[in-house]
């Protein structure tokens, strides 16, 4: 009887890609009409596991129950005949379309279409909930949070009763994360079920009914969220007691380093990415950079590193040596060759810094190879300091000869940053440094950042969680649609400052 | 006047063997798939009508040009389907890349349509060329009665009956396209793979179905040249380079089946501009001869400088989907 | 009960694995096995058309191509053209830029080198005359390569299309030409150039005509193994090629690799245009190129860039060519069944690809081994 109420049932899930067990037998139930949190770190299994609900991947072994009913679930086709519906974090939009056209994208109905009745029904179904939508509106012209709203009605209107949500509030603004959870309480009282991926302990226990917990791939319990706490929850998806301090020393004998003065750019469809930029950077401290993704950070640090054009202003550059560069009239490579070095982590870890089907060797000197008048590369030096790296940082890898798409996404962010660092740089900008890494790779990059502190390194460091910008940084700089927003010392603000900083209304300002 | 009127005549008659082929490769292209082989499968197409029609008129008495017609339409559309389901397991199903696999299988197209083309005859125990006249007087056949009206007549309805099947099938693509549920789905498979596999499309039979009838459509092309513009017979590499100019079209048409069907007509005004331009010489003709290579060229270089969303190739165009990579 | 819906539970019947790695005996059994299937089904292709025993129409392509000394040199002659096409394109490619138009570069290089015999046959020595035809040609590829890399450098225009059409440009100078060198008048071809004189031909070396072909192939592959892997230069194509953004990140001027690895590859093609005229026919038309760019991108594509690969892979395309020129000829065929066999040969070489990459998983109870 008791197993009517479950929604869905996992039992005993496992997945493996190649060697790595990405889900260890792996339970899990939802109710009807709750909503359940499945909380872990990064690389946890969490999107697997849902990714094999939602029919992208077939379990190995294990058992999924609908409603009590074993099922197979080998496509997604089956899995909305089930009634389940996932929206995943990258948005699977086609851009070209409008919201009604992907909203009805795959749906059964013979012959032509009727738009002006597909987008009326929409119309009805956001109504009910509380959406603000559209359906005529293309996607390339809409904001995260539209695109997000897509998603989910695009799942409701195929009459889904499981909606499971990957991360839904990474990209969205404090305001716009309260906005869908007052939609995802609506439809909890209509009696969906909901399942909420998630590693912000604060949503977990905002939101949910229940909280599932997972840890490298294994299940660790599922607890009621009215008796969990944020300390029992972080136990239990970290593991133990981890001091989740991060060592910070203060910094000795801050010296200006960088300065950058009003400096603007233009993208190439004519929008401001940079809006009258001004602020410096000091040796011996880590000035950290937060903003909602696309805020202008990785155009920031292009412009300072030289990939960037910069239309006015003016970046200059005060080495320990004493003399004085104009950074802004550069090329790439002369910067680089003055000591500002830059490591960019990007979403797939490798596109920009490191070439995937190249070994470590070949990897090293992805930066150094042009010195020199040789026209043939030395592969001895590139080949030591890869030796050197991979002892000094610990990188697991087969050999030096492995091509770096091989390894996981720790050790390729360790041999990135660790590229970077080995040639000593004065002023090291590094972006996303622990993007996708678990805790204790994290720590391994906060440590390698804080040593170059103290070393009197000046470093730049675009980070995307509130709190370890607040315990790693000394200084906090805040953007915001290209606008820099407020510099704040990390020592005395508070995360609502900051959250409050990085969705100002620059428009008003002046 | 009757020069002009012979002139715009000759360009249709040349349009429509590239219409079929860009028609063709305008489906082929919207489900991801960047078909290069589209020159060797008109071939196939080609040759398949003309030895379809070639031994139904020879174990025939009195061969009936309408059955010949029709015998030799589902030889081409057969065939061409054929190439285009070899391209399609190499592509989707064993995930070869598009651009080689295409390549191949015009190398083996080609090949295919001059080997029969040269030898069906001798192989069937006759002597001489290939030759399918009956079945070619159908194909050449004018529309009856509005064909006589001056200058419209001759025109528009003096074409054989493929020259309209081509203009339909064009139009009926872009309604497919733009006003289907199955051409919205077709259109996501291009775009973006992923989505539609998420929204429940099965992905891989879109690109499978979408490939071979894109295929068979540009056969028809194939068939078109052989049955209309060279009456039932064959020379050596008789199609030429009709099929890449196909190709080019669906750049010029930005992806859009209307502007097929003008694009083609003009390329095929531009391809035989040099019998119709006074004063050249051989040598200035052959010059004149580049035209539509040019044209091509230059159209390739005004859309790469525009960046509007709608005018661009379907976004996955060349890119093979496998669900489970990781 | 459990028991029960365990039955019900269906797993797909084939599921497709990524290998992570895969021996090389056993990526070259997957090719080898290839092969032989290719071999088999043009049998069955061959058989109902020419009525014969299939052991001997192999026999006649292995006669047709190594069955005497000249036809040895002939399948060599035809090896070494398409082995420096396929080099020629090797950067091209490892760049990710679809250099289709090699047939065009060819032809551009052929003309050039057409041009110097008719004008400059009797204006200097020999040798001198074949440096200037080298130069000469590699700067006509090059100047055919380098237009469309240009405009994809700076506006990223769609290079397939271009470098293909602009196969088509070539042939039409070549055409123009024509008209102006043809020989005898009205033949509408040019005839062997410097019959007599045989100024500007490669020249016998040790009484043979093609040791000269055979030197000039192998210094242009040796030397391009050692750009491709050891230079600085060859190390940025690799970078550009694998990730246009990381290039850029690490302060590889992009567009002048575009620009530069194209006239290099294009100068080569230019130079095995020279090759063709100088060294083989002694003519041209617009079937000089004839289709062995095309070939040849199949023959780098499939052979990852490895030089010793593609002498393989260009041996054995070849091999089969001229075996089945022989075997039409001997049947009264036409020479064009060589291009289907050729096809049917490439299909099963590219997807047996495939097979090297994945592994397929039936579906089975008890994971068993079934081979070694």
């Amino acid at each position: 009887m008791e197993q009517l109420e479950n929604a869905i049932e996992l039992k005993n899930v496992t997945k493996r890609f190649g060697k790595v067990i990405a889900n260890d037998s792996v339970y899990l139930t939802v109710k009807k009409g709750e909503i359940l949190s499945i909380l872990g770190e990064n690389g946890s299994g969490k999107t697997t596991l849902m990714n094999m609900l939602s029919g992208i991947y077939f379990p190995d072994e294990g058992h999924i129950l609908v409603e009590g009913k074993e099922v197979t679930i080998q496509s997604p086709k089956d899995a909305f005949d089930l009634g389940i519906g996932m929206i995943h974090q990258h948005f699977k939009l086609v851009d070209v379309l409008t919201a009604a056209e992907n909203i009805i994208l795959g749906l059964p109905g013979k012959g032509a279409l009727n738009m002006a009745q597909v987008e009326k029904d929409i119309k009805e179904l956001t109504e009910k909930y509380g959406f603000d939508l559209n359906p005529a509106q293309k996607i390339y012209d809409m904001s995260v949070s539209q695109k997000q709203t897509v998603e989910i009605v695009k799942v409701l209107y195929r009459g889904a009763n499981l909606l499971i949500l990957d991360e839904p509030t990474a990209v969205l603004t404090p305001q716009e994360a309260d906005k869908l959870f007052a939609v995802l309480r609506n439809m909890k009282n209509a009696g969906k079920s909901i399942i909420i991926i998630t590693h912000k302990l604060q949503e977990v226990l905002a939101l949910s009914d229940r909280v599932t917990v997972l840890r490298k791939g294994k299940y660790i319990g599922t607890v009621e969220t009215s008796e969990a706490t944020v300390e029992s929850l972080t136990e239990m998806m970290v593991g133990g007691k981890v001091s989740l301090d991060i060592h910070r020393a203060d910094p000795v004998d801050p010296e200006c380093r960088l300065k950058i003065e009003d400096a603007t750019c233009v993208n190439h469809e004519g929008l401001k990415i940079l809006n009258h930029v001004s602020f410096e950077a000091n040796s011996g401290e880590i000035l950290g950079i937060a903003g909602i993704a696309g805020s202008g950070q990785k155009e920031l640090l292009e412009a300072i590193a030289g990939l960037q054009h910069i239309r006015s202003g003016k970046i200059s550059y005060y080495p320990q040596d004493g003399s004085t560069h104009t950074l802004s009239d550069m090329k790439a490579s002369q910067i680089r060759n003055l000591g500002v070095h830059m490591s960019f982590v990007p979403e797939d870890r490798l596109g920009m810094g490191l070439v995937g089907k190249m070994d470590l060797t070949d990897n090293m000197m992805l930066r150094s190879y042009q010195e020199g008048s040789n026209p043939f590369l030395d592969r001895e030096t590139p080949k030591n300091l890869a030796k050197e790296i991979v002892e000094k940082l610990d990188v697991v890898t087969p050999s030096i000869s492995t091509p770096v798409g091989r390894l996981s996404g720790g050790n390729v962010q360790k041999v990135l940053v660790g590229r970077e660092i080995a040639s000593d740089p004065e002023v090291l900008m590094v972006a996303y440094p622990v993007r996708g890494l678990d805790i204790n790779s994290s720590y391994t990059i906060y440590n390698l950042l804080n040593e170059q502190k103290e070393k009197g390194v000046a470093l730049i460091c675009v980070i995307e969680d509130l709190d370890v910008i607040l315990e790693l940084c000394d200084r906090i700089l805040v953007m915001n649609n290209g606008h820099i927003t407020g510099i704040r010392d990390a020592r005395k603000t508070t995360k609502e400052e900051i959250g409050m900083l990085m969705t100002k209304n620059t428009e008003e300002e002046k | 006047m009757s020069v002009i009127l012979v002139f715009l005549q000759k360009a249709i008659a040349q349009g429509v063997c590239m219409l079929f082929g860009a028609s063709g490769e305008i489906m082929t292209e919207k489900s991801g798939n960047l078909n290069l082989g589209i020159p060797g499968i008109m071939y196939m197409g080609g040759i398949a009508g003309l030895m379809g029609a070639f031994f139904y008129e020879g174990a025939v008495e009195n061969p009936s040009p309408v059955i010949g017609l029709i015998v030799s339409a589902i030889c081409a559309i057969l065939c061409a389907g054929l190439g285009g389901l070899i391209y399609s397991v190499l592509t989707v199903t064993l995930r070869a890349n598009q651009n080689v696999v295409g390549l191949a299988l015009t190398t083996f197209g080609v090949g295919f349509g001059n080997f029969f083309g040269g030898s069906v005859s001798k192989l069937a125990g006759g002597v001489g060329q290939i030759s399918v006249a009956t079945t070619a007087s159908a194909y050449q056949a004018k529309v009856p009665l509005i064909s006589e009206i001056p200058f419209i007549g001759p025109v528009l309805f003096s074409n054989g009956v493929l020259t309209y099947v081509a203009v339909a099938l064009a139009i009926s693509l872009a309604y497919f396209l733009k006003k289907t549920r199955t051409g919205l789905n077709l259109r996501a498979v291009g775009e973006s793979p992923a989505t539609a596999d998420a929204a429940g499309i099965n992905v891989n039979r879109y690109k499978y179905v979408a490939t071979v009838l894109g295929a068979a459509i540009a056969g028809l092309g194939g068939l078109n040249f052989v049955m209309e513009y060279l009456g039932g017979t064959w020379t050596n590499d008789c199609i030429g380079d009709r099929g890449w100019l196909a190709i080019a079209i669906v750049i010029f048409a930005v992806w859009n089946p209307i502007n097929v069907i003008w694009g083609s007509f003009l390329f095929g005004a531009l391809s035989i501009l040099y019998l119709y331009v006074p004063g050249l010489n051989r040598g200035s003709q052959e010059l004149f001869k580049m035209l539509p290579y040019l044209v091509t060229i230059l159209v390739l270089i005004f859309t790469s400088f525009r960046n509007k969303r709608e005018t661009q190739p379907p976004a996955s165009l060349g890119v093979a989907y496998f669900r489970e990579e990781r | 009960m459990a028991q029960a819906n365990m039955t019900k539970v269906q797993e797909p019947f084939v599921r497709m694995v990524k290998r992570d790695t895969i021996s090389m005996q056993k990526a070259w059994a997957i090719r080898l096995i290839a092969v032989l299937l290719s071999l088999i089904v043009c049998a069955i292709a061959i058989v109902p058309i020419t009525h014969q025993n299939p052991v001997e129409i192999y026999a006649g392509i292995v006669s047709g191509a190594v069955g005497n000394s000249r036809r040895i040199w002939v399948s060599i002659r035809e090896l070494l053209m398409l082995l420096t096409i396929a080099v020629g394109l090797t950067p091209a490619f490892k760049m990710k830029f679809w250099n289709v138009g090699a047939e065009g570069q060819i032809l551009m290089g052929g003309l050039a080198s057409a041009a110097l015999m008719i004008y400059a046959g009797n204006a200097m020595p020999n040798w001198l005359l074949l440096i200037v035809i080298f130069i000469a040609s590699a700067a006509a590829g090059l100047i055919w390569g380098i237009i469309p890399a240009i405009f994809k450098a700076y506006f990223k225009t769609n290079e397939t299309l271009f470098t293909l059409m602009m196969n088509y440009v070539a042939m039409q100078i070549i055409t123009f030409c024509i008209v102006f060198w043809e020989n005898p008048k009205g033949s509408n071809t040019v005839g062997i150039i410097n019959s007599k004189t045989q100024a500007g031909w490669f020249p016998s070396i040790f009484g043979n005509a093609y040791v000269l072909n055979l030197i000039v192939v192998l210094l242009i592959t040796v030397v391009m193994s050692i750009y491709m892997k050891y230079s600085k230069q060859g190390y940025e194509i690799a970078v550009v090629g694998e990730s246009e953004s990381t290039a850029r990140y690490a302060g590889i001027n992009v567009k002048k690799v575009i620009i530069r690895t194209m006239a290099l590859s294009g100068a080569i093609c230019g130079v095995a245009g020279s090759i063709i005229v100088s060294g083989a026919s002694h003519t041209i038309s617009t079937s000089t190129a004839g289709g062995r760019g095309f070939t040849a991108i199949i023959v780098a594509w499939m052979s990852k860039f490895n030089p010793l690969a593609m002498i393989l892979v260009s041996a054995f395309l070849v091999f089969m060519q001229e075996g089945s020129i022989e075997i039409a000829t001997q049947f009264g065929l036409n020479k064009n069944a060589s291009d289907i066999i050729t096809g049917i040969i490439l299909f099963f070489l590219i997807g047996c690809e495939f097979f090297i990459n994945y592994e397929l998983k039936f579906r089975k109870k008890h994971e068993e081994e079934v081979q070694a």
